[in-house]
C-alpha cells in the first residue's frame, strides 16, 4: 500500500489573537472567578486554573471518559467542551460528592464507597471519572438491568480491566437506593 | 487548538448576523465533533459563535400530528423524550445505538447533521484528503479503508474523489422517517427534506451538505407517520457498544390488516457519504408479505453498484445481510437490535 502526501501545504490565515476574559465557573457550589482564553476546555480549567486535580486527562477526545464530570446533574466529557460555555452552570467534580468531613470515610458519597468496598478499580486514573459517571448514570434512572449499566457505563475505560466490579459498585449502590428517590 | 474568538448571542437572528459578519466563524452548541477537530487542526474557525443560549430547546406537537424537534435538544433528551419513545422509536433507538451517555448529553439535534466524517486521513493531517484540502489526494482509496463508503462514490473522473461515510445513527432514523430541517438564514427560513441535506461527494466532497453559508438549523421536524410498532434499527460495529457502524440498517414498516407490506422505508447507515436509501428496492415490498427470498432481492437492489476497495469490500455482502436481518425483525415487531444482549430487570 502506498499512502499518498499532500501536493502542497496548505496556506491559512495566521491564528487571531485574542485575550483572556474574566469567567466565573461554579465548580461544588462554589464560585470561582477565572482569567481564561476563549479554548481553555472546561477539563484544564478544573485542573489548571481551579486546581481541581481530581478530574482526569485521558484522551482529551471524548473517547475514554477519564474526564467526565456532572453539568446541572447530567455527565458529560469535559474535555470536548469549552470552560466559557459554562458560565452559570452548575459543575459537580469528584471533589464535591462527598459530604462533611473529607477525613471521615461515612462522609463518602454512597457511590465512592461502593468502589472502595468492590476493588473497583486498579490504578485509579480512571475513577473519578467512572464515578461521575456513574453518578450520572443514576440521576438519569434508565438502567433497569444489570447489562443496562455495562451499556450506560461504555463511555468509560478502564484499562487495567476493572469492569465486573465497577459494575458490582453501581449495581450495589443501585439496589440500595429507593427507585423513586 | 488554534486561537479564535468567541461569542454568545441570546437569538437566532443575532447568531445569523454574527456568524456573516465574522470571517471563518462557525456555530458552536454541544460542540463534541467541532473541538475534537479543532483539537486535530482538522477546523480551525477564528472565531465561535455559542448558540446554546438561543431559545431552540423545544420538542413541541405539531398539529398535523408530527413532532418538532429544536436545534438545541440534546440527543440524549430527545432520544428519552416521552412523544419520541411512543411515536418515533426508531429515532430513539439510533439515536442511543451511537456515542457514549456523556456525548450523548452534550451533542445536539441540530449538531448531529453537521458531523463531520470519521475516516481517518480526513483526521490525520499528515496525509491526504480532498475533504479536508480539496486537489490534494484521498488517502483512503490506497489505504486502510475499512470503515468506507461502498455506494455513492462516483465523481466526474475514472477514480471517486472521496470514499468518507457519513457517521450518524440519528440521521439514518431521520432518513427512514422522511425529516424536514429547518434552517433559518441571512435570506430568511426555509426547510430542507433530509433526503437533500446530506449530499454525495461527486468533485466537491469538502461540503457535508447543501446548507448555505451564515445559515443555522433551527429545527427537525418529524412527519406524523410514527411507524412505531414494525421497526429496527441494526447497527454492526466492530465492538458492541460505542463504536461507529460499519453497515447499519433503519426499517420502518406499515402493515396492511393481512399482514402485508403497505410501505416500507430502508435506509443504512455506515456505507456512503449520505444515508442511503432507494426506492425501488423499497417498492419491490409494497404488497407483499414477509419472504426471506424477497428480502434477499431487495437487499440485492439496495446495493445495486456497491463497490468495494478492498478492505471494506465485506461491506458489500455484510449490508445486503444486515438488511434482509433487519427485515426480519421490523416485520416480526417484536425482537428489536439489542434485545440478545439484554437481561432481566434485576434493579
Amino acid at each position: 500500500m502506498q499512502t499518498t502526501l499532500p501536493k502542497q501545504p496548505v496556506t491559512r490565515p495566521a491564528p487571531r489573537l485574542v485575550p483572556t476574559q474574566p469567567v466565573t465557573l461554579t465548580i461544588n457550589g462554589t464560585p470561582h472567578q477565572l482569567q481564561l482564553a476563549p479554548w481553555t476546555s472546561l477539563l484544564d480549567a478544573l485542573r489548571e486554573y481551579a486546581h481541581l486535580t481530581g478530574t482526569k486527562k485521558g484522551c482529551d477526545h471524548g473517547q475514554c471518559g477519564a474526564c467526565t464530570v456532572l453539568v446541572n446533574g447530567k455527565r458529560i466529557n469535559s474535555c470536548l467542551t469549552l470552560a466559557v460555555m459554562k458560565e452559570g452552570d452548575d459543575i459537580q467534580t469528584i471533589e464535591g460528592l462527598a459530604t462533611g468531613d473529607p477525613a471521615n470515610p461515612e462522609s463518602l458519597h454512597p457511590m465512592q464507597r461502593a468502589f472502595i468496598e468492590h476493588d473497583a478499580y486498579q490504578c485509579g486514573y480512571c475513577t473519578p471519572g467512572q464515578i461521575c459517571s456513574a453518578v450520572g448514570l443514576m440521576n438519569e434512572g434508565h438502567a433497569k438491568s444489570r447489562s443496562d449499566i455495562q451499556e450506560l457505563m461504555s463511555g468509560n475505560i478502564c484499562r487495567c480491566g476493572a469492569y465486573p466490579h465497577i459494575t458490582d459498585a453501581i449495581q450495589e449502590v443501585m439496589q440500595q437506593t429507593p427507585k423513586n428517590a | 487548538m488554534n486561537s479564535f474568538s468567541y461569542s454568545r448571542p441570546d437569538d437566532v437572528n443575532a447568531a445569523v448576523g454574527e456568524i456573516s459578519e465574522q470571517t471563518q466563524a462557525k456555530f458552536i452548541a454541544g460542540g463534541t465533533n467541532l473541538l475534537d477537530l479543532m483539537k486535530e487542526n482538522v477546523e480551525h474557525p477564528q472565531h465561535l459563535v455559542d448558540i446554546n443560549h438561543l431559545p431552540l430547546g423545544f420538542i413541541d406537537e405539531l398539529p398535523e400530528g408530527g413532532l418538532r424537534l429544536g436545534a438545541l435538544v440534546t440527543n440524549a433528551d430527545t432520544a428519552y423524550h416521552e412523544l419520541v419513545q411512543k411515536n418515533y422509536p426508531l429515532l430513539s433507538m439510533a439515536i442511543l445505538a451511537g456515542a457514549s451517555p456523556q456525548l450523548r448529553n452534550m451533542a445536539t439535534n441540530g449538531g448531529n447533521l453537521f458531523q463531520r466524517t470519521r475516516c481517518y486521513y480526513f483526521y490525520d493531517t499528515a496525509t491526504a484528503c480532498n475533504k479536508r484540502e480539496p486537489g490534494s489526494g484521498c488517502g483512503a482509496l490506497t489505504g486502510y479503508n475499512r470503515i468506507h463508503a461502498i455506494l455513492g462514490t462516483a465523481s466526474s473522473g475514472n477514480t471517486p474523489q472521496c470514499i468518507a461515510t457519513h457517521p450518524s445513527d440519528m440521521c439514518v432514523a431521520l432518513r427512514a422517517l422522511d425529516a424536514v430541517v429547518r434552517v433559518s438564514g441571512p435570506n430568511g427560513d426555509r426547510t430542507i427534506p433530509i433526503a437533500d441535506f446530506h449530499r454525495l461527494p461527486g468533485d466537491e466532497p469538502e461540503r457535508d451538505n447543501t446548507i448555505e453559508p451564515g445559515e443555522l438549523v433551527t429545527a427537525i421536524d418529524l412527519p406524523a407517520e410514527h411507524f412505531n410498532t414494525h421497526y429496527t434499527y441494526l447497527k454492526l460495529r466492530d465492538r458492541a457498544s460505542y463504536a461507529f457502524a460499519l453497515v447499519s440498517v433503519a426499517v420502518a414498516l406499515r402493515l396492511d390488516e393481512g399482514g402485508q407490506i403497505a410501505e416500507a422505508r430502508i435506509a443504512l447507515g455506515g456505507v456512503a457519504h449520505k444515508p442511503w436509501r432507494n426506492p425501488a428496492a423499497e417498492a419491490l415490498l409494497t404488497g407483499k408479505a414477509a419472504d426471506t427470498t424477497l428480502f434477499r432481492q431487495v437487499a440485492e437492489q439496495l446495493l445495486d453498484g456497491a463497490q468495494g476497495y478492498g478492505n471494506n469490500t465485506f461491506k458489500i455482502e455484510l449490508a445486503k445481510r444486515a438488511i434482509v436481518r433487519a427485515l426480519d425483525m421490523a416485520y416480526a415487531g417484536s425482537t428489536q437490535a439489542g434485545d440478545a444482549y439484554k437481561q432481566e430487570d434485576i434493579l
